[in-house]
Protein backbone atom coordinates (compact mmCIF):
# COMPACT_ATOMS: atom_id res chain seq x y z
CA UNK A 1 0.00 0.00 0.00
CA UNK A 2 1.51 3.71 -1.09
CA UNK A 3 1.65 6.59 1.51
CA UNK A 4 -1.34 8.55 -0.28
CA UNK A 5 -3.62 5.54 0.01
CA UNK A 6 -2.85 4.54 4.02
CA UNK A 7 -3.07 8.32 4.85
CA UNK A 8 -6.90 8.52 3.04
CA UNK A 9 -7.90 4.72 4.31
CA UNK A 10 -7.41 5.89 7.68
CA UNK A 11 -8.94 9.18 7.44
CA UNK A 12 -11.54 7.18 6.04
CA UNK A 13 -12.20 5.76 9.36
CA UNK A 14 -12.91 9.07 10.91
CA UNK A 15 -16.48 9.54 8.97
CA UNK A 16 -19.68 9.01 10.43
CA UNK A 17 -22.98 8.62 9.04
CA UNK A 18 -24.78 12.39 8.40
CA UNK A 19 -21.59 14.42 8.57
CA UNK A 20 -20.96 17.48 6.62
CA UNK A 21 -17.32 16.91 5.25
CA UNK A 22 -15.16 19.52 3.36
CA UNK A 23 -12.15 18.04 1.73
CA UNK A 24 -9.11 19.64 0.44
CA UNK A 25 -7.34 19.06 -2.87
CA UNK A 26 -4.62 16.23 -3.11
CA UNK A 27 -4.85 13.36 -0.93
CA UNK A 28 -7.92 14.27 1.29
CA UNK A 29 -9.70 13.90 -2.04
CA UNK A 30 -8.64 10.48 -2.04
CA UNK A 31 -10.16 9.83 1.39
CA UNK A 32 -13.93 9.71 -0.22
CA UNK A 33 -12.93 6.85 -2.54
CA UNK A 34 -12.51 4.63 0.86
CA UNK A 35 -15.82 5.92 2.29
CA UNK A 36 -17.31 2.81 4.47
CA UNK A 37 -20.21 0.97 3.01
CA UNK A 38 -23.67 2.31 4.08
CA UNK A 39 -22.17 5.47 5.45
CA UNK A 40 -24.28 8.41 4.25
CA UNK A 41 -21.56 11.35 4.41
CA UNK A 42 -22.48 14.78 2.70
CA UNK A 43 -19.33 16.32 1.29
CA UNK A 44 -18.96 19.89 0.38
CA UNK A 45 -17.10 21.63 -2.06
CA UNK A 46 -16.11 25.41 -1.06
CA UNK A 47 -17.39 26.47 -4.48
CA UNK A 48 -20.94 26.18 -3.66
CA UNK A 49 -22.27 22.40 -3.41
CA UNK A 50 -23.16 19.94 -0.84
CA UNK A 51 -23.29 16.21 -1.83
CA UNK A 52 -20.29 16.56 -4.38
CA UNK A 53 -19.48 13.18 -6.36
CA UNK A 54 -17.22 11.37 -7.95
CA UNK A 55 -15.30 12.69 -11.20
CA UNK A 56 -17.90 13.22 -13.92
CA UNK A 57 -17.33 10.24 -16.55
CA UNK A 58 -15.82 11.54 -19.93
CA UNK A 59 -17.88 12.43 -22.09
CA UNK A 60 -20.60 13.47 -19.37
CA UNK A 61 -19.08 16.19 -17.80
CA UNK A 62 -21.14 19.62 -16.54
CA UNK A 63 -18.99 22.64 -17.21
CA UNK A 64 -20.96 24.43 -14.15
CA UNK A 65 -20.53 21.53 -12.16
CA UNK A 66 -17.14 21.28 -10.48
CA UNK A 67 -15.39 21.21 -7.20
CA UNK A 68 -13.45 23.69 -5.68
CA UNK A 69 -9.89 22.31 -7.76
CA UNK A 70 -12.14 23.38 -10.99
CA UNK A 71 -12.28 19.58 -11.72
CA UNK A 72 -15.71 18.59 -13.31
CA UNK A 73 -17.49 16.33 -10.72
CA UNK A 74 -20.99 14.70 -10.00
CA UNK A 75 -23.87 15.74 -7.51
CA UNK A 76 -25.35 13.33 -6.11
CA UNK A 77 -29.19 12.61 -5.22
CA UNK A 78 -30.28 15.46 -2.49
CA UNK A 79 -27.40 17.75 -3.43
CA UNK A 80 -27.40 21.45 -3.32
CA UNK A 81 -26.09 24.43 -4.33
CA UNK A 82 -25.43 27.59 -3.05
CA UNK A 83 -23.34 31.25 -3.24
CA UNK A 84 -20.16 32.00 -1.45
CA UNK A 85 -21.30 33.79 1.17
CA UNK A 86 -23.41 30.47 2.35
CA UNK A 87 -20.51 28.67 1.45
CA UNK A 88 -18.17 30.24 3.89
CA UNK A 89 -21.24 30.71 6.70
CA UNK A 90 -21.57 26.74 6.56
CA UNK A 91 -17.77 26.70 7.09
CA UNK A 92 -17.10 29.43 9.88
CA UNK A 93 -20.55 29.08 11.41
CA UNK A 94 -19.39 25.67 12.96
CA UNK A 95 -21.61 23.69 10.05
CA UNK A 96 -18.86 21.39 8.65
CA UNK A 97 -18.48 18.89 11.07
CA UNK A 98 -14.79 17.86 9.85
CA UNK A 99 -12.54 19.14 7.70
CA UNK A 100 -9.21 16.80 5.75
CA UNK A 101 -6.49 19.62 4.17
CA UNK A 102 -2.82 18.72 3.80
CA UNK A 103 -0.29 20.23 5.14
CA UNK A 104 3.46 21.62 4.90
CA UNK A 105 4.24 22.10 8.87
CA UNK A 106 2.35 20.93 11.95
CA UNK A 107 3.63 22.06 14.91
CA UNK A 108 4.01 20.16 19.03
CA UNK A 109 0.48 22.10 19.64
CA UNK A 110 -1.24 21.66 16.86
CA UNK A 111 -0.74 24.40 14.79
CA UNK A 112 -0.72 23.92 10.89
CA UNK A 113 0.99 25.44 8.47
CA UNK A 114 -0.32 25.02 4.72
CA UNK A 115 -0.41 28.09 2.88
CA UNK A 116 2.98 29.40 1.45
CA UNK A 117 6.54 29.29 1.48
CA UNK A 118 7.85 33.21 1.61
CA UNK A 119 10.28 33.65 -1.42
CA UNK A 120 9.30 30.34 -3.36
CA UNK A 121 5.45 29.59 -2.99
CA UNK A 122 2.98 32.02 -2.46
CA UNK A 123 -0.52 30.45 -3.92
CA UNK A 124 -3.05 32.12 -1.43
CA UNK A 125 -4.77 30.83 1.35
CA UNK A 126 -8.03 30.22 -0.83
CA UNK A 127 -10.55 28.39 1.86
CA UNK A 128 -8.20 27.09 4.01
CA UNK A 129 -7.71 29.46 6.89
CA UNK A 130 -11.58 30.11 7.04
CA UNK A 131 -11.71 25.75 7.40
CA UNK A 132 -8.91 25.75 9.86
CA UNK A 133 -10.84 28.17 11.99
CA UNK A 134 -14.37 27.38 11.60
CA UNK A 135 -14.63 23.41 11.31
CA UNK A 136 -15.94 21.75 13.62
CA UNK A 137 -12.42 18.88 13.44
CA UNK A 138 -9.61 19.60 11.92
CA UNK A 139 -7.50 16.77 10.13
CA UNK A 140 -4.12 16.97 8.21
CA UNK A 141 -3.11 14.52 5.84
CA UNK A 142 0.32 14.46 4.63
CA UNK A 143 3.99 12.74 4.40
CA UNK A 144 5.54 12.64 7.28
CA UNK A 145 8.75 13.73 5.83
CA UNK A 146 9.84 15.84 3.00
CA UNK A 147 12.89 15.46 1.39
CA UNK A 148 14.16 13.27 4.62
CA UNK A 149 13.32 16.44 6.70
CA UNK A 150 10.66 16.43 10.02
CA UNK A 151 7.57 17.92 8.87
CA UNK A 152 6.11 17.77 12.93
CA UNK A 153 8.23 20.59 14.11
CA UNK A 154 8.31 21.73 17.66
CA UNK A 155 7.35 25.00 16.09
CA UNK A 156 6.23 26.02 12.47
CA UNK A 157 8.93 28.22 10.68
CA UNK A 158 6.57 28.69 7.98
CA UNK A 159 2.76 31.21 8.60
CA UNK A 160 0.71 29.88 10.57
CA UNK A 161 -2.99 29.25 8.61
CA UNK A 162 -4.29 29.77 11.85
CA UNK A 163 -3.84 30.19 15.27
CA UNK A 164 -6.66 27.14 16.17
CA UNK A 165 -5.03 23.65 16.67
CA UNK A 166 -5.98 20.82 14.80
CA UNK A 167 -7.45 17.76 16.14
CA UNK A 168 -4.89 14.62 14.30
CA UNK A 169 -2.65 14.15 11.97
CA UNK A 170 -2.66 10.88 10.05
CA UNK A 171 0.52 10.66 8.08
CA UNK A 172 2.50 7.38 6.12
CA UNK A 173 4.00 6.91 9.47
CA UNK A 174 1.76 7.87 11.89
CA UNK A 175 -1.68 8.85 13.86
CA UNK A 176 -0.90 11.92 16.09
CA UNK A 177 -3.32 14.49 18.05
CA UNK A 178 -2.80 16.80 20.47
CA UNK A 179 -4.46 15.70 24.01
CA UNK A 180 -3.89 19.05 26.47
CA UNK A 181 -2.09 20.41 23.42
CA UNK A 182 0.65 18.23 23.21
CA UNK A 183 1.53 16.25 19.74
CA UNK A 184 0.71 12.77 21.57
CA UNK A 185 1.69 9.85 19.61
CA UNK A 186 -2.01 7.62 18.78
CA UNK A 187 -1.06 5.06 16.42
CA UNK A 188 1.93 3.84 14.36
CA UNK A 189 1.63 2.49 10.48
CA UNK A 190 2.03 -0.92 9.24
CA UNK A 191 5.72 -1.51 10.08
CA UNK A 192 6.79 1.17 11.91
CA UNK A 193 7.56 1.28 14.90
CA UNK A 194 7.96 4.03 17.61
CA UNK A 195 11.59 4.63 17.39
CA UNK A 196 10.86 5.17 13.30
CA UNK A 197 8.33 7.90 14.23
CA UNK A 198 10.25 9.62 17.22
CA UNK A 199 13.10 9.59 14.92
CA UNK A 200 11.10 11.42 11.55
CA UNK A 201 9.56 14.25 14.22
CA UNK A 202 11.54 17.32 15.25
CA UNK A 203 8.70 17.51 17.65
CA UNK A 204 9.22 15.99 20.96
CA UNK A 205 6.16 13.08 20.83
CA UNK A 206 3.90 12.03 24.32
CA UNK A 207 4.30 8.55 23.66
CA UNK A 208 1.59 6.20 25.89
CA UNK A 209 2.63 2.66 27.43
CA UNK A 210 1.00 1.14 24.64
CA UNK A 211 0.90 2.55 20.95
CA UNK A 212 -1.51 0.44 18.67
CA UNK A 213 -0.69 -0.09 14.99
CA UNK A 214 -3.54 2.39 12.53
CA UNK A 215 -6.26 -0.32 10.81
CA UNK A 216 -6.29 0.85 7.37
CA UNK B 1 -32.40 47.44 -16.53
CA UNK B 2 -30.75 48.04 -20.23
CA UNK B 3 -29.64 45.88 -22.81
CA UNK B 4 -26.70 46.75 -24.50
CA UNK B 5 -24.38 44.67 -26.62
CA UNK B 6 -21.01 43.44 -25.35
CA UNK B 7 -19.01 46.00 -27.29
CA UNK B 8 -20.89 48.55 -26.10
CA UNK B 9 -20.79 47.34 -22.00
CA UNK B 10 -17.27 47.69 -22.56
CA UNK B 11 -16.89 50.27 -23.70
CA UNK B 12 -18.77 51.98 -20.88
CA UNK B 13 -15.68 51.17 -19.00
CA UNK B 14 -12.56 53.35 -18.78
CA UNK B 15 -9.16 52.14 -18.23
CA UNK B 16 -8.07 52.56 -14.16
CA UNK B 17 -11.05 50.44 -13.70
CA UNK B 18 -11.93 48.94 -10.43
CA UNK B 19 -14.29 45.31 -11.60
CA UNK B 20 -15.89 42.73 -9.50
CA UNK B 21 -15.71 39.37 -11.32
CA UNK B 22 -17.49 36.47 -10.40
CA UNK B 23 -16.16 33.31 -11.00
CA UNK B 24 -14.52 30.51 -9.23
CA UNK B 25 -11.75 28.85 -11.60
CA UNK B 26 -13.84 30.78 -14.56
CA UNK B 27 -16.44 28.75 -13.59
CA UNK B 28 -19.27 31.59 -13.51
CA UNK B 29 -17.17 34.13 -15.31
CA UNK B 30 -18.45 36.61 -18.04
CA UNK B 31 -16.18 34.96 -20.62
CA UNK B 32 -17.27 37.90 -23.56
CA UNK B 33 -16.77 40.40 -21.69
CA UNK B 34 -13.11 39.05 -20.68
CA UNK B 35 -12.74 38.43 -24.70
CA UNK B 36 -14.10 41.97 -25.13
CA UNK B 37 -12.24 43.57 -22.59
CA UNK B 38 -8.79 42.02 -24.08
CA UNK B 39 -9.98 43.46 -27.47
CA UNK B 40 -10.64 46.91 -26.15
CA UNK B 41 -7.23 46.71 -24.46
CA UNK B 42 -8.94 47.96 -21.33
CA UNK B 43 -5.65 48.87 -18.84
CA UNK B 44 -4.58 49.14 -15.59
CA UNK B 45 -7.30 47.37 -13.91
CA UNK B 46 -8.06 46.59 -10.37
CA UNK B 47 -9.50 42.96 -9.96
CA UNK B 48 -11.54 42.00 -7.23
CA UNK B 49 -12.57 37.74 -7.87
CA UNK B 50 -11.78 34.96 -6.32
CA UNK B 51 -8.82 33.73 -8.50
CA UNK B 52 -7.39 34.12 -11.45
CA UNK B 53 -8.44 31.05 -13.19
CA UNK B 54 -5.60 30.11 -15.35
CA UNK B 55 -3.66 31.21 -18.72
CA UNK B 56 -6.46 31.14 -21.78
CA UNK B 57 -9.30 30.71 -19.74
CA UNK B 58 -11.75 33.59 -17.48
CA UNK B 59 -9.83 36.13 -15.97
CA UNK B 60 -6.78 34.80 -16.55
CA UNK B 61 -7.15 35.86 -20.03
CA UNK B 62 -7.27 39.71 -18.67
CA UNK B 63 -3.40 38.43 -16.78
CA UNK B 64 -2.30 37.38 -20.41
CA UNK B 65 -3.07 40.48 -21.87
CA UNK B 66 -1.16 42.44 -19.34
CA UNK B 67 -4.44 44.04 -18.47
CA UNK B 68 -4.31 43.61 -14.25
CA UNK B 69 -2.34 46.23 -12.36
CA UNK B 70 -3.44 44.84 -9.42
CA UNK B 71 -5.70 41.75 -7.75
CA UNK B 72 -7.44 41.13 -4.85
CA UNK B 73 -8.28 37.93 -4.88
CA UNK B 74 -8.16 34.84 -2.52
CA UNK B 75 -6.28 31.94 -4.51
CA UNK B 76 -3.51 32.55 -7.43
CA UNK B 77 -1.68 29.20 -7.16
CA UNK B 78 -3.38 27.66 -10.61
CA UNK B 79 -2.35 30.33 -12.98
CA UNK B 80 1.65 30.56 -13.06
CA UNK B 81 1.16 34.04 -14.92
CA UNK B 82 -0.04 35.97 -12.24
CA UNK B 83 2.59 34.79 -10.00
CA UNK B 84 5.46 35.65 -12.86
CA UNK B 85 3.64 39.20 -12.91
CA UNK B 86 3.52 39.52 -9.40
CA UNK B 87 6.92 38.38 -8.65
CA UNK B 88 8.22 40.84 -11.24
CA UNK B 89 6.69 43.73 -10.08
CA UNK B 90 4.32 44.35 -12.47
CA UNK B 91 0.77 43.42 -10.29
CA UNK B 92 0.16 44.03 -7.10
CA UNK B 93 -1.94 41.29 -5.08
CA UNK B 94 -3.84 41.26 -2.36
CA UNK B 95 -4.38 37.64 -1.09
CA UNK B 96 -7.68 37.50 1.01
CA UNK B 97 -9.01 34.22 2.98
CA UNK B 98 -12.02 33.00 1.18
CA UNK B 99 -14.78 33.71 3.56
CA UNK B 100 -13.24 37.13 4.33
CA UNK B 101 -13.40 38.08 0.65
CA UNK B 102 -16.71 37.09 0.19
CA UNK B 103 -17.59 38.30 3.45
CA UNK B 104 -16.21 42.19 2.50
CA UNK B 105 -18.07 42.00 -0.82
CA UNK B 106 -20.86 41.10 1.04
CA UNK B 107 -21.01 43.63 3.42
CA UNK B 108 -20.19 46.39 0.49
CA UNK B 109 -23.28 45.95 -1.37
CA UNK B 110 -25.38 45.48 1.90
CA UNK B 111 -24.81 48.92 3.51
CA UNK B 112 -22.29 47.28 6.17
CA UNK B 113 -18.75 49.10 6.65
CA UNK B 114 -17.17 45.63 6.79
CA UNK B 115 -17.04 42.44 9.63
CA UNK B 116 -15.79 40.95 12.42
CA UNK B 117 -14.45 37.42 11.63
CA UNK B 118 -11.84 34.77 13.51
CA UNK B 119 -10.34 33.92 10.06
CA UNK B 120 -6.75 35.12 10.12
CA UNK B 121 -6.19 36.04 13.97
CA UNK B 122 -2.61 35.41 14.57
CA UNK B 123 -1.57 34.90 11.47
CA UNK B 124 0.13 37.30 8.36
CA UNK B 125 -3.58 38.33 7.91
CA UNK B 126 -3.79 40.11 10.60
CA UNK B 127 -1.10 42.59 10.16
CA UNK B 128 -2.11 46.34 9.83
CA UNK B 129 -6.20 45.24 10.86
CA UNK B 130 -7.80 46.64 14.45
CA UNK B 131 -8.55 43.35 16.78
CA UNK B 132 -11.92 43.53 18.31
CA UNK B 133 -12.86 41.52 21.09
CA UNK B 134 -16.46 40.45 21.55
CA UNK B 135 -17.80 38.42 24.28
CA UNK B 136 -14.26 37.48 24.88
CA UNK B 137 -13.27 36.01 21.75
CA UNK B 138 -10.99 37.92 19.06
CA UNK B 139 -11.87 38.82 15.55
CA UNK B 140 -10.23 40.99 12.29
CA UNK B 141 -12.10 43.85 11.35
CA UNK B 142 -12.42 43.33 8.03
CA UNK B 143 -13.71 46.52 5.38
CA UNK B 144 -16.11 46.64 2.95
CA UNK B 145 -15.25 46.26 -0.64
CA UNK B 146 -16.95 48.47 -3.52
CA UNK B 147 -16.10 48.15 -7.21
CA UNK B 148 -17.06 50.42 -10.40
CA UNK B 149 -18.56 47.60 -12.18
CA UNK B 150 -19.82 44.10 -10.97
CA UNK B 151 -19.23 42.01 -14.08
CA UNK B 152 -21.70 38.95 -13.46
CA UNK B 153 -22.50 35.90 -15.49
CA UNK B 154 -25.72 34.15 -14.54
CA UNK B 155 -27.64 30.90 -16.21
CA UNK B 156 -31.24 33.18 -17.30
CA UNK B 157 -32.32 36.26 -17.45
CA UNK B 158 -35.85 37.26 -17.87
CA UNK B 159 -36.72 40.34 -20.20
CA UNK B 160 -36.96 42.35 -17.15
CA UNK B 161 -33.70 41.38 -15.77
CA UNK B 162 -34.58 38.57 -13.19
CA UNK B 163 -31.00 36.32 -12.54
CA UNK B 164 -31.14 32.53 -12.01
CA UNK B 165 -27.54 30.70 -11.98
CA UNK B 166 -27.03 27.37 -12.15
CA UNK B 167 -24.88 25.01 -9.69
CA UNK B 168 -21.03 25.74 -9.03
CA UNK B 169 -21.73 28.61 -11.67
CA UNK B 170 -23.23 30.98 -8.72
CA UNK B 171 -20.28 31.13 -6.31
CA UNK B 172 -19.20 35.30 -5.95
CA UNK B 173 -21.76 36.02 -8.94
CA UNK B 174 -24.90 37.36 -6.63
CA UNK B 175 -22.63 38.81 -3.62
CA UNK B 176 -21.14 40.88 -6.26
CA UNK B 177 -24.47 41.91 -8.10
CA UNK B 178 -24.78 44.45 -5.14
CA UNK B 179 -21.65 45.35 -4.47
CA UNK B 180 -20.73 47.85 -7.50
CA UNK B 181 -21.62 50.97 -9.06
CA UNK B 182 -23.00 49.54 -12.58
CA UNK B 183 -23.60 45.66 -12.65
CA UNK B 184 -23.09 44.03 -16.13
CA UNK B 185 -24.86 40.66 -16.81
CA UNK B 186 -24.06 37.84 -19.45
CA UNK B 187 -26.31 35.16 -19.46
CA UNK B 188 -26.86 31.62 -21.22
CA UNK B 189 -30.17 32.14 -22.15
CA UNK B 190 -32.67 35.40 -22.03
CA UNK B 191 -36.38 34.05 -21.53
CA UNK B 192 -39.75 35.78 -20.83
CA UNK B 193 -40.97 37.48 -17.59
CA UNK B 194 -42.61 34.32 -15.38
CA UNK B 195 -40.44 31.57 -16.76
CA UNK B 196 -38.62 31.98 -13.72
CA UNK B 197 -40.93 31.90 -10.92
CA UNK B 198 -40.33 34.32 -7.82
CA UNK B 199 -39.20 31.56 -5.47
CA UNK B 200 -36.23 30.83 -8.02
CA UNK B 201 -35.10 34.38 -8.75
CA UNK B 202 -31.79 34.94 -7.14
CA UNK B 203 -31.01 38.48 -8.05
CA UNK B 204 -33.84 40.29 -8.56
CA UNK B 205 -33.92 42.75 -11.66
CA UNK B 206 -33.68 45.93 -9.99
CA UNK B 207 -29.60 45.02 -9.12
CA UNK B 208 -28.88 44.48 -13.00
CA UNK B 209 -28.04 47.60 -14.90
CA UNK B 210 -27.22 46.52 -17.78
CA UNK B 211 -27.86 42.71 -19.64
CA UNK B 212 -25.81 42.17 -22.81
CA UNK B 213 -27.46 40.87 -25.73
CA UNK B 214 -26.65 37.29 -27.51
CA UNK B 215 -24.70 37.65 -30.80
Amino acid sequence: MDAQTIIAKRIARELQSGMLVNLGIGIPTLVANYLPDGLNVFFQSENGLIGTGQMAEEGMEQPFLTDAGGRPVTALPGASTFDSAMSFGLIRGGHVDMTVLGGLQVDAKGHLANWMIPGKMVPGMGGAMDLVTGARRVIVAMQHTAKGKPKILEKCTLPLTSIRPVDLVVTDMAVIAFPNGRATLMETAPGVSVTDVIANSEAELVVPNSVPEMKV
Amino acid sequence: MKTVSVQDAVAMIPDGATLMIGGFMAVGTPERLMDELVRQDKRNLTVIANDTAKPGLGIGKLVDAGLVSRTIASHIGLNPETQRQMIAGKMAVDLVPQGTLVERVRAGGCGLGGVLTPTGVGTLVEEGKQKIEVDGKSYLLETALHADFALIHAFLADYSGNLSYVLTARNFNPVMAMAASTTIVTVDHIVPVGLIAPDHVVTPAPLVDFLVTKG
